[in-house]
């Protein structure tokens, strides 16, 4: 089916055991339980929580408190992420050499920013499935409006999370990431806009207070859900945060 | 597609997109969206909204009022270098509106955070750009004065990243911080960019950002390739996408205050 993943790039067999390996490593130093292991059968592209196959359609529940803040945020990431390998793996006519290089270097990030929650959840959100299919890949400014509405949603989700993390250490692991969405929102805008204030103008930073977008994850989630298939369930977060 | 309702989505929920529509409007940017009717919402202004959370300054506990005052600090000498260097000739026309935005963000930081704080703002500082004599062209010379501004804005990014665990206690004022946060930082890559560095930044030298050495404090340990307690280039190992400078880049660090003191002191006259 046209853009829609799992996903473009893991049908080599080395990337599959790339993400073995990861597993392997990362995943003995994450989170007890949820234990991912690799499908075995014969499409090694999925993986699979164990215990239960997963199939387009079923209700993800997401946990509560700041676990179910980290599931949010890989929700997030493997979208972005999913978005940006499906832009590489369709890539508009004519991409030039330096729009390549940027796609890479922001699909690289997205990519490690999805497997690190990957490892650090253990299993409690499972490798969703997303249909790109109402974004035309072939059309440069249509990829870039698509990518730029993707950073801004992550951005603000970001930002509107962090009051709801208890944990320093995952407060300070996710203001790590939001600056690094942000560089990539920024430079986006300036190539929707080239040599103006549209990196941070009034649409973006509000012109009387300085301060870049913060999204409640209520508002977030119902953004993302147009792209995943399966169906995000939060209202166990959501009544979670104080 | 689908876009036009992921915007007009954020419109319903991010009650600020009306008072930046009003301005975005008013500069024609974006004509399309000049239609929407804005009358039904009031904008909400943070200011006003931590006046409500919080009162008067004197109901801030001491590690939330520390912290603002460091921020303080901070803003102060970045409006002050920008609006030094506000109407020099010596910037691009391409790049006027770029560092005036830049200004006028830090002008209304100061603001802010002087309106929050109250009485207990501690005072505008006096600045020397040279460095001590380090810099010797900041105002007549582009290149040293972009060179400058990235390092104030990495710089402040990985301040105000250090500092959001202090705020844990004051959450309005964390989000606050974090929403300034986040401005650095699309301050800090459109810099770069204009500078024709990646957004982002890779390594943690001043000379893989293209920069002079004396500013090496700025990005020491931004060459961090572990988090979480996650070796990333080991555990990605075997995917040929990832390379560890973009492990690198996909984290800015936190930079403790100590350490930021030391590296904007040179400025302090």
């Amino acid at each position: 089916m046209e853009n829609i993943t799992n996903r473009p790039e893991t049908t080599t067999s080395e990337s599959a055991s790339s993400r073995r390996s990861f597993l392997r490593v990362a995943g003995a130093a994450a989170v007890t339980g949820g234990l991912l292991t690799a499908c075995s059968h014969a499409d090694e592209n999925y993986l699979i929580p164990s215990g239960s196959a997963r199939a387009a359609g079923d209700t993800v529940k997401l946990p509560t408190g700041d676990v179910g803040i980290l599931a949010f945020a890989y929700v997030l990431e493997q979208l972005e992420a999913a978005f940006y390998e499906m832009l590489l793996a369709k890539p508009y006519p004519n991409m030039s050499s330096a729009d390549r290089q940027l796609w890479t270097d922001i699909r690289g990030h997205e990519i490690i920013h999805r497997e690190l929650f990957k490892a650090a959840l253990g299993g409690a959100v499972p490798t969703l499935t997303f249909n790109f299919s109402s974004i035309d890949f072939n059309d440069r400014a249509a990829v870039l409006i698509a990518a730029e509405a993707f950073e801004k949603t992550g951005v603000g989700a970001y930002n509107g999370a962090g009051k709801y993390i208890k944990d320093a250490g995952y407060l300070t692991l996710a203001g790590k990431i939001v600056s690094v969405e942000t560089r990539h929102h920024s430079i986006l805008r300036e190539l929707q806009y080239p040599k103006s204030d549209a990196f941070a103008g009034p649409t973006i930073v509000t012109s009387d207070t300085g301060l870049h977008l913060a999204y409640e994850p209520t508002f977030v989630l119902p953004i993302a859900q147009k792209y995943i298939l399966e169906t995000i369930d939060a209202s166990a977060l959501v009544s979670s945060l104080a | 597609m689908n876009l036009q309702n992921l915007l007009s989505d954020i419109e319903k929920v991010d009650g600020e997109i009306f008072d930046r529509l009003a301005h975005v409007s008013r500069r024609g940017l974006f004509s399309s969206l000049t239609k929407k009717t804005i009358a039904a919402a009031a904008p909400a202004i943070m200011a006003s909204a931590l006046t409500k959370s919080y009162g008067q300054s004197s109901g801030l506990p001491q590690n939330v009022k520390d912290v603002l005052n460091y921020a303080l600090t901070l803003e102060y000498l970045e409006y002050r270098f920008y609006d030094t260097a506000n109407n020099l000739s010596m910037i691009p026309n391409d790049y006027k509106m770029a560092f005036e935005v830049i200004r006028r963000h830090e002008q209304v930081h100061v603001r802010l955070l002087k309106n929050v704080l109250g009485a207990d703002a501690i005072p505008e500082p006096k600045f020397d750009f040279s460095a001590k004599g380090t810099f010797t062209d900041t105002f007549s010379n582009f290149q040293t004065f972009a060179a400058i501004a990235q390092t104030f804005e990495d710089t402040g990014v990985r301040a105000y990243k250090g500092q959001a665990a202090n705020l844990q206690n004051a959450p309005a004022i964390l989000q606050v911080a974090l929403q300034i946060h986040a401005t650095e930082a699309a301050h800090a890559a459109n810099v770069r960019y204009i500078r024709g560095q990646k957004g982002w930044i890779t390594g943690g030298t001043a000379a893989m950002q293209g920069l002079p050495s004396v500013v090496n404090g700025s990005y020491a340990g931004e060459d961090n390739v572990t988090q979480g307690g996650v070796n990333l280039v080991t555990a990605l190992a075997g995917d040929n996408r990832i390379t560890p400078a973009m492990i690198m880049e996909a984290f800015d660090e936190p930079l403790d205050k100590n350490t930021v003191v030391g590296i904007v002191t040179p400025f302090f006259a």
